[in-house]
């Protein structure tokens, strides 16, 4: 059935493309291992590792408290956005009433518009109620953001649940509160893993919105504290590669271990229809 | 999945309760989405500084956009990563998944987390990693110098012709495993029958490709399509921390005129014509790809 010339092609293809992919990412791993004063062409290996330039970052370029707030933004946005994408994709899911799908589609369009398109008036709406360089100036328009995708990808999993099922809970006369968070949420857990990872990612690996609405240090998100770390220290590479490397960890290990999530949201997220 | 469980219509008796259930998930898109987006419509009209009364001027800002030769040329340059970002990727996508085994195969789960690795890093990782191996003392000219082609090497970033197609490559190398991904998968849901009759016929590897490769990927391509022209059009971080839209404005975008107009030069109605203008191309060719899939149906 399946050749072995075939088959060496195909690895060889993949292999191809992942050394591609692989080699760049090696690379900055390397440099945040490499001697802090040598300026190397970055080709070849170190001689010795330097794991002190992650401490250095960490406290030196203050990357303890960007952390900090990126765990405090994501973590609330993810919290929030989760729940109130599974009490709106309950009611689109299961229940029926007027105006329901110009409502949902309304809630699809939000999928794609892009930041840009609100991001002027946004600044001004949070400076207008001395908002910006606060949290509350992150997490409330990523949660608005997020919204879109969770109501249609908690929609999606509501629709496919088994309706006897809810059938049964609603004549043992259950709450339709209890027959979502009861009943339902508990075999939803793929899906709604799979949302937590997606939003986490998103609210975890923005710049724009940061970089608009926060320059107070005390606020600054990783990626954001990333951008001005790259502006102050040129001649470090190896602080700076170190710095990328512990901003990109917390992702890349969610994304390892949960990787089919990742791909199955962010493929299947655009699938609809 | 979603595609079938979509056409069954919704369970349950007429529940006005439902709007309750939607309330909470509404306010946020309605406050911090659909507002916004009425007033950067709004905004677009005007004149304004940011700190003086706004002047109406009607279509002014939007006449700006189409005649200011630094704005213009933002435009153009979203054109030219949508060539790197998007047909690229998706070329090397489809030779590359056309070329390979259309069975199930093992190790295909450890290759795939490799290829999609490129979509989780932050963008400001990415931007530190591409902008050291451009660098002038970086290892793409070290590779170059040492394969002895000393004359080719240039400061990739700051050169007037080469900063924006080497920023465009760093959007292939991105996107291109993601691409690459889904072909694959896609092409293992193609019916083996397809396959099997257009053997019979005595079609040949280009023929099957045209006739049953390429259409089977429709949804997938559209998919494709989408994601990486939206991801190009909305190219800002990679460009704010590399090139910031230089040398000259060689690389300037129009997410970049948008933050520099709106936040340093005191633009702002201007800036929000930009994210207007921005958001109804993307919304077009999201659109026109849909369509296109749907009536090839």
């Amino acid at each position: 059935m399946i050749s072995r010339t075939e088959r060496t092609l195909s690895y060889l293809i993949l292999a191809v493309f992942s050394v591609v992919i692989v080699l760049p990412l090696m690379g900055l791993l390397l440099t945040a291992l490499q001697e802090p004063t040598g300026v190397s062409s970055g080709l070849g290996v170190p001689t010795e590792l330097h794991f002190a330039n992650f401490s250095r970052a960490w406290t030196q370029g203050n990357f303890a408290s960007y952390i900090r707030s990126s765990v405090i933004v994501t973590t609330a946005v993810v919290a929030v956005t989760s729940f109130v994408s599974i009490l709106s994709g309950y009611a689109f899911g299961t229940m029926r009433f007027a105006g329901q799908k110009p409502l949902f589609y309304l809630f699809v369009v939000g999928i794609i518009v892009p930041l840009e398109a609100i991001i002027v008036p946004l600044y001004y709406d949070f400076r207008a109620l001395s908002l910006t360089d606060s949290y509350w100036a992150l997490i409330l328009p990523h949660i608005g953001l997020s919204v879109g995708f969770g109501t249609f990808w908690m929609r999606a999993f509501f629709l496919s649940a088994p309706r006897a099922l809810i059938e049964a809970a609603r004549i043992d006369g259950a709450s339709s509160w209890d027959i979502a968070w009861k009943v339902l949420v508990p075999l939803g857990r793929p899906a709604i893993l799979t949302m937590v990872v997606l939003v986490f990612m998103w609210t975890w690996n923005d710049f724009l919105l940061a970089l608009v609405m926060v320059s107070d240090e005390a606020v600054r998100t990783a990626p954001l504290g990333l951008g001005y770390f790259q502006g102050r220290y040129t001649s470090e590479l190896s602080l700076l590669a170190a710095a990328s490397v512990i901003v990109a960890t917390p992702v890349v290990v969610v994304y390892i271990i949960l990787q089919r999530h990742f791909i199955r949201g962010m493929l299947a997220g655009s699938l609809k229809e | 999945m979603e595609a079938s469980t979509a056409e069954r219509p919704p369970p349950g008796e007429p529940r006005r309760i439902a709007y309750v259930y939607i309330l909470p998930a509404f306010f946020f898109y309605a406050a911090f989405v659909l507002l916004p987006t009425i007033q950067s419509g709004w905004l677009s009209l005007f004149d304004w500084n940011g700190l003086t009364a706004p002047t109406w001027i009607g279509l002014g800002n939007y006449l700006t956009i189409m005649t200011d030769p630094q704005l213009r040329i933002a435009f153009v340059h979203a054109l030219v990563l949508i060539l790197f970002y998007s047909l690229l990727p998706i070329s090397l996508g489809l030779l590359a998944a056309a070329m390979m085994s259309r069975a199930k195969f093992r190790g295909l789960t450890l290759f795939r987390t490799v290829l999609f690795l490129p979509q989780v890093i932050a963008t400001t990782v990415i931007a530190v990693v591409w902008r050291r191996i451009y660098a002038p003392q970086g290892p793409l000219n070290g590779v170059l110098n040492a394969v002895g082609l000393d004359g080719v090497t240039v400061n990739w970033l700051g050169d007037f012709n080469w900063a924006l197609p080497s920023l465009g490559v760093v959007g292939t190398w991105t996107l291109f495993g993601l691409c690459l991904v889904l072909f694959i998968a896609g092409i293992q849901n193609i019916s083996p029958d397809l396959y099997d009759s257009a053997k019979v016929d005595g079609a040949g590897a280009y023929r099957e490709f045209l006739a049953i490769t390429l259409p089977g990927l429709r949804g997938q391509l559209a998919v494709a399509f989408t994601l990486t022209t939206i991801t190009a059009l909305r190219t800002f971080d990679l460009i704010f921390l590399t090139t910031r839209g230089g040398p000259g404005t060689s690389t300037t975008v129009p997410a970049l005129e948008l933050y520099q107009r709106a936040f340093l030069t005191s633009q702002v109605g201007l800036a929000a014509a930009i994210g207007v203008a921005l958001t109804v191309i993307v919304f077009s060719v999201a659109y026109l790809i849909i369509r296109f899939v749907e009536d090839n149906e």
